[in-house]
């Protein structure tokens, strides 16, 4: 069955090479139909009788071209859409042009239901073909695959006579071909309108085809070619486009300007040119004399109002044409935005701007949003297809235009979609819906939304990775052959201390005096290895997820909770295996000597931090395990202090705790998260075991050892902090974190006592994250841990929750025990890189999301709820200033403009028709102020300065994006109280009816034009 | 994901054949009139041409055996057996380690004893490179010195296998072979499933090991066959002939 057929290949970068090949052409590559008797396939992919469709009377498969896939996958993973034939033709050049949907298709081939058979016609003897003279790879390949569906219409034919197959192609000389051979062919289109099934109708993406008629709206993109040779000889700048948060039509990119690193922005529509956040794009510097000052800039000016007065006159005209069928979108609004963007004021220092010539690499997603209430005319229940507007939750994404036939049906519902193209003629990127998530404002539907605009995998365990767990399940136990290379620590008095509520236990503690008045003191550590092998396809799930995400109502899992909560869980009265790191310390808590083993452990109990911190308390208590505990606070404390004196920060966040109602998990009441002193008992313990083991496998695996490291942050992150701070008479150096820790022990107001609290939440947020990396990929000195100050650190104590420290388990047991073998995923360097950047960009993720539920459930708190409460100014904006309430842990923006605002509020702040700032922006002090003329060394009447304690009225802004009811995009809305500002501050609810309240303190006399509104987006946090 | 796909999920390699399959062999002995024994062995794309002189008087003197013949082996890789064009030194690190390879394999088979003071020479030549250039040399000799009519106590046939993506394959070509795959050469004595060769520099999981080695032993038998095949067409063609 081996036939021979060399061909010949060439060409490879630079030098021309010849490459021979052997293809082997095949007798023994069935068709896998079911009912086939001549092939000897044993387990058929294909139904007998497959789908029907209104286009072809007969049952038949589909055969798709590539172009399908590449740009109808979402209409292909339909489950409409079954029985279909991918020819190793289209797969390998699907595989050429996009990886991440050649992934998608391998998925669906992999999924039973959806019947997708690869038919590998290239070494199939009946279906290959050679390359023709003057023939290009593409029309050779459109022949392959006219070819092979010719093949299976013979073959089938033979077999029964009522099934037949169906090219699917959009490619029309194509589709021409194939009937002029006898084939049947048939677009995309054709064949899903004769479905009949609107859902996958609205899935189609649209086609490209570009209306000569329309005006262009954008500049050309330069070609791939063009562009790589700017970037080459310097002409263009190429980097990764990040969209302010706060303005959709302002992005920058970090790239190397002159040699140096900076910051280019790119202002406007036409400047973006089409680039979405997180595209790689290629930038041109713009003249100097269109360079712009920094975004603290001030906007409002003559030119908004023109463009005001534009937009309304547009804004009319839509409403008149809004009764036609097909809609004009009432676009213009945003062109303010832009303007007002794009408006400069020349001051010293410009900041470089640029524009996009030309997109180098889309990094288009499935983005979750909803549809604009006020782009859907039709009448209710009318079914024929409109363009809709689509708003993505991340407020950096521009509103993305989509055609639906269940506008009305959407209308309230958080959905999918995804771009198709942004072709010069529309305003707005043009897509497709994938699917609806569910009910705006439900709890379910909201956090899957999280999830998803996180990139949090959330799917349920499959089958398979199921497959790996231990066959006795929940009835595992130790076993004697377990204990083989394993010491037995059961005697030990382990217990575990950890937060209330845990069930996922991965560490334990013991201690105990030795002979020599010195302690043995053991880090317990569940043994995840010993059920997660390597390269498995669980693995490779927890690897791909990371991490364990935790929400305020549910965690999503890295492993599957039958490890994650009772195999490895280190519970109470249980034999479970570890990994035990043992110390011999000294009574000043140093070590004298380390050692690391695999263990079985049975810990002795299972504590709350507020159980082991009363037994501490309770001089009562005098078992073995309390008198552990003592011991362990007291080594703890030095340890501590040590670590102190070396320049560790203690940091502070606003973390809160909610209370949820026990049958519809609503929140109740918010606190914030209390420390004890056993907190720290435990974090101890773990940082030494992290150091230790870092340094046990840095020394095994210097070239690929999994570490972390906390780079130092760059001072230009202090400056504005600095500048604030020295108004009340501190310094804060950052030089080295010694400096730091010790000045931010020093910065305490004695009248404020929350403001050393508030400083090191804020000095968080200077800082830079912490990393994962391999150890090849950087140099010893970059290994320090800022935060921690410490040369060297790693992840090891929580492998149940983090895949990080899997790996460095697994490296662990391969520096202790030279009998293991281990495959390259230990050693190979750019794995090891690779794993690094995806668990550094999960980590993130994963914070984001509990991050953006904690505001979910805020915002949820807060419902038909107004609270009066004291806050901090923690940041200023040019028009704005945050502030952050400590009770609830909350921050929200307070606006410093005053705004007529418009009945139908619309995107951001382009509702108001007349803008006056109330306090204006002052670089000088970096703080807000009134905007009376000042004499020489006066201080302004008003101003809102960071540090500030101000009282704010919080509640729910019921006033929707996209124009509608229902609640969108729900913010919270935080409206100054104290000090009294004109224009600015409102009556809070308790003295409504009290205007004199305020009057005593208001010390402002000019008559504000209306009350302030804000309705702007809510910047995100800041991340640190 | 970047490196080639070597083996897709359908169970097809790169060139289109499954794990367990070789590739195309074609051999033809006596090929050369000058050598006293010669073979020709295509592997696909690998193309060896071996030429064994001998038994005959050692050329210096000082490395003669009194008791039993010399094995000589040389190896040459043609400038134009890659895609890209490279003369190699005679002195080449890589060629006479592989030349010593094929001498430690054949050593203990050739029963040398029964010519003392002789020497026996094997000139190899690659002609096309194309993977599994250690096999084919071995194979090609075994044919070689059959043709010279050296006495042998068996076949030595060998045959590559290695761990490609989540499969053991046999008998790799270049682009499996040059992609990171742990690749382990056998030479077997057929009848009696000794092993005279192996030889591995990449790093293979022990867990893996068996199962390599296992396909690499059916991959030998698999050449026996072939090989064999040839020997005896050969030696009937020539009976035929005698007979006329």
């Amino acid at each position: 069955m081996l036939r021979q057929k060399a061909f010949m290949k060439k060409t490879r970068s630079g030098k021309v090479l010849k490459v021979v090949k052997e293809h082997y052409l095949r007798d023994d590559i069935w068709c896998s139909v079911e009912t086939c008797k001549v092939c000897e396939h044993t387990e058929p992919v294909l139904s007998a009788v497959p789908s029907i469709n209104k286009a072809f009377p007969l049952p038949h498969y589909i055969i798709p071209d590539t172009n399908i896939f590449i740009n109808q996958i979402d209409v292909m993973e339909h489950t409409l859409i079954t029985n279909v034939i991918v020819l190793q033709t289209v797969l390998e050049e699907v595989k050429h042009l996009s990886l991440p949907i050649y992934q998608r298709v391998r998925d669906m081939i992999a999924n039973k239901e959806k019947r997708f058979y690869v038919f590998s016609n290239e070494h199939h003897r009946g279906t290959f073909i050679e390359k023709l003279k003057d023939e290009s790879p593409n029309d050779r390949n459109d022949r392959a695959i006219r070819v092979a569906t010719k093949w299976y219409g013979n073959h089938i034919k033979d077999l029964n006579p009522r099934v037949s197959v169906v090219m699917m192609t959009d490619d029309a000389g194509n589709r021409d071909k194939a009937t002029a051979d006898g084939l049947q062919a048939i677009s995309v289109k054709w064949y899903i309108e004769a479905l009949d099934n609107t859902e996958i109708l609205d899935m189609m993406s649209s086609a490209k085809d570009l209306d000569d008629g329309q005006k262009t709206i954008y500049d050309e993109h330069l070609s791939p070619a063009h562009v790589s040779n700017g970037i080459k000889s310097g002409k263009y700048l190429q980097g990764k486009l990040g969209i302010s948060s706060h303005n959709y039509l302002e992005g920058s990119i970090y790239t190397k300007i002159n040699g140096e690193e900076g910051t280019i922005l790119i202002v406007g529509r036409s400047n973006l040119n089409r680039a979405v956040d997180g595209d790689i794009i290629a930038v041109e510097l713009l003249p100097k004399s269109e360079w712009r000052t920094t975004p603290t800039g001030v906007v409002v000016d003559e030119e908004e109002e023109q463009a005001e007065e534009e937009s309304l006159k547009a804004e009319q005209e839509a409403a008149a044409s809004a009764a036609k069928e097909d809609t004009v979108m009432a676009e213009p609004e945003d062109e303010k935005t832009a303007t007002a963007a794009v408006e400069t004021h020349k001051l010293d220092t410009p900041q470089p701007c640029g524009k996009v010539v030309g997109i180098i690499r889309r990094n288009w997603r499935q983005y979750c949003g909803f549809i604009d209430r006020k782009s859907v005319h039709t009448p209710a229940g009318s079914s024929a297809p409109v363009n809709v507007l689509f708003y993505a939750m991340e407020s950096k994404i521009p509103k993305i235009k989509i055609r639906t036939r269940q506008a009305h049906s959407l209308l309230g519902k958080r959905i999918i979609v995804a771009i198709d193209s942004w072709p010069r003629t529309s305003r707005y990127p043009i897509g497709h819906f994938i699917r609806a998530l569910g009910e705006a404002g439900d709890k379910s539907t909201e956090t899957e939304v999280l999830l998803l605009e996180h990139d949090v995998p959330f799917h349920e365990f499959s089958k398979q990775v199921l497959s790996f767990l231990p066959v006795e399940g929940e009835n595992w136990v130790v076993q004697p052959e377990h204990f083989a290379g394993r010491e037995d620590f059961r005697s030990l008095n382990v217990c575990s201390i950890d937060p209330p509520g845990c069930t996922d236990i991965d560490d334990a503690l013991h201690v105990v005096p030795l002979a020599n008045g010195n302690y043995q003191v053991g880090v317990h550590i569940a043994d995840v290895t010993h059920f997660v092998k390597p390269g498995n396809v669980m693995d490779q799930e927890a690897a791909s997820r990371g991490t364990t995400v935790y929400l305020v109502d549910k965690r999503i899992d890295m492993l599957p909770s039958l490890l994650g909560t009772n195999l490895c869980s280190l519970r109470s009265n249980v034999e479970r295996l570890a990994f035990s790191c043992i110390w011999e310390l000294n009574k000043d808590a140093e070590i004298v000597n380390v050692r690391f083993t695999k263990s079985v452990i049975a810990s002795k109990a299972s504590l709350t931090y507020e159980e082991a911190q009363n037994r501490i308390d309770d001089a009562n208590m005098q078992d073995d395990v309390t008198s552990g505990i003592r011991i362990l606070n007291m080594l703890a404390k030095k340890l501590k202090q040590r670590r102190l004196d070396m320049g560790a920060l203690t940091l502070a966040s606003p973390e809160v705790r909610f209370s949820l109602e026990r049958d519809t998990q609503d929140p109740v009441d918010v606190e914030m998260k209390e420390l004890k002193e056993t907190n720290a008992l435990v974090e101890e313990f773990m940082l030494l075991a992290n150091i230790s083991v870092a340094r046990k496998i840095y020394e095994k695996f210097p070239d690929s050892a999994m570490l972390r490291c906390h780079p130092q942050p760059p001072s230009a992150n202090f400056e504005k902090l600095e500048k604030a701070v020295a108004r009340f008479g501190i310094n804060i150096d950052h030089s080295t974190s010694k400096t730091l820790s010790d000045s931010l022990d020093n910065a305490v107001l004695p009248e404020e006592p929350y403001f050393n609290k508030l400083l090191r939440i804020m000095t968080t947020r200077c800082m830079m994250q912490a990393l994962y990396f391999c150890s090849g990929a950087q140099i010893e000195q970059e290994f320090r841990h800022y935060g921690l100050a410490t040369d060297i650190y790693t992840h090891f104590t929580s492998p149940i929750r983090r895949y990080s420290d899997v790996m460095v388990h697994r490296q662990l047991h391969a520096a202790i025990d030279s009998s293991v073998s281990y495959g390259d995923e230990l050693t190979d360097k750019e794995k090891m890189n690779e794993l690094c950047g995806n668990l550094n960009h999960r980590n993130r993720m994963a914070q984001q999301a509990a991050r953006s539920s904690v505001e979910l459930f805020t915002h949820l708190f807060f419902k038909n709820k107004t609270e009066e409460e004291e806050g901090y100014v923690i940041r200023i904006l040019k028009n704005a200033f945050i502030v952050l309430v400590p009770k609830y842990g909350i921050e929200g923006i307070v606006y410093a403009s005053a705004k007529v605002s418009k009945p139908t509020a619309d995107s951001g702040e382009t509702a108001s028709a007349q803008s006056q700032p109330i306090l204006v922006y002052n670089p000088e002090t970096d703080c807000l102020q009134s905007t009376e003329p000042l004499a020489e060394g006066e201080t302004p009447k008003t101003q809102v300065q960071l540090f500030q304690k101000v009282m704010v009225q919080i509640s729910i802004d019921d006033d929707l994006k996209g124009g509608g009811e229902g609640g969108m995009r729900q913010k919270l809305k935080m409206e100054l109280l104290k000090p009294w500002i004109e224009g600015i501050s409102v009556h809070g609810i308790a003295n409504k009816d009290d205007p004199e309240a305020h009057a005593v303190t208001s010390n402002k006399r000019e008559e504000a034009p209306v009350q302030a509104q804000d309705k702007k987006r809510a910047g995100k946090r800041t991340k640190i | 994901m970047s490196r080639a796909e070597l083996l897709s999920p359908e169970g097809l390699r790169i060139d289109g054949r499954r794990p367990a399959e070789l590739r195309k062999i074609t051999s033809t002995t006596c090929v050369l009139s000058q050598a006293d024994g010669s073979a020709y062995l295509e592997h696909g794309n690998t193309k060896v041409l071996a030429a064994v002189y001998g038994p005959r008087e050692a050329r210096h003197r000082a490395l003669v055996l009194h008791d039993r013949a010399i094995l000589n082996v040389e190896l040459n890789v043609a400038p134009f057996s890659t895609g890209e064009r490279r003369r190699r030194s005679k002195n080449d690190k890589r060629l006479l380690e592989m030349a010593s390879f094929v001498k430690q394999t054949f050593e203990p088979v050739v029963i040398a004893t029964l010519y003392p003071r002789s020497q026996i020479d094997i000139y190899l030549q690659v002609i096309q490179h194309d993977g599994g250039t250690l096999q084919a040399c071995i194979n090609a000799t075994t044919m070689a010195l059959i043709d010279a009519g050296i006495a042998m106590t068996d076949y030595v046939c060998a045959c590559t296998a290695g761990w490609v993506e989540r499969e053991a394959a046999i008998d790799l070509n270049y682009i499996e072979e040059s992609s990171d795959t742990s690749e382990v050469t056998i030479a077997m004595l057929p009848k009696s499933s000794k092993i005279t060769l192996t030889q591995m520099e990449s790093r293979l999981h022990v867990d893996k090991l068996e199962e390599v080695f296992r396909l690499a032993g059916e991959g030998c038998k698999q050449m026996y066959e072939v090989m064999d095949k040839t020997i005896r067409d050969r030696a009937e063609d020539l009976a035929r002939k005698m007979a006329v």
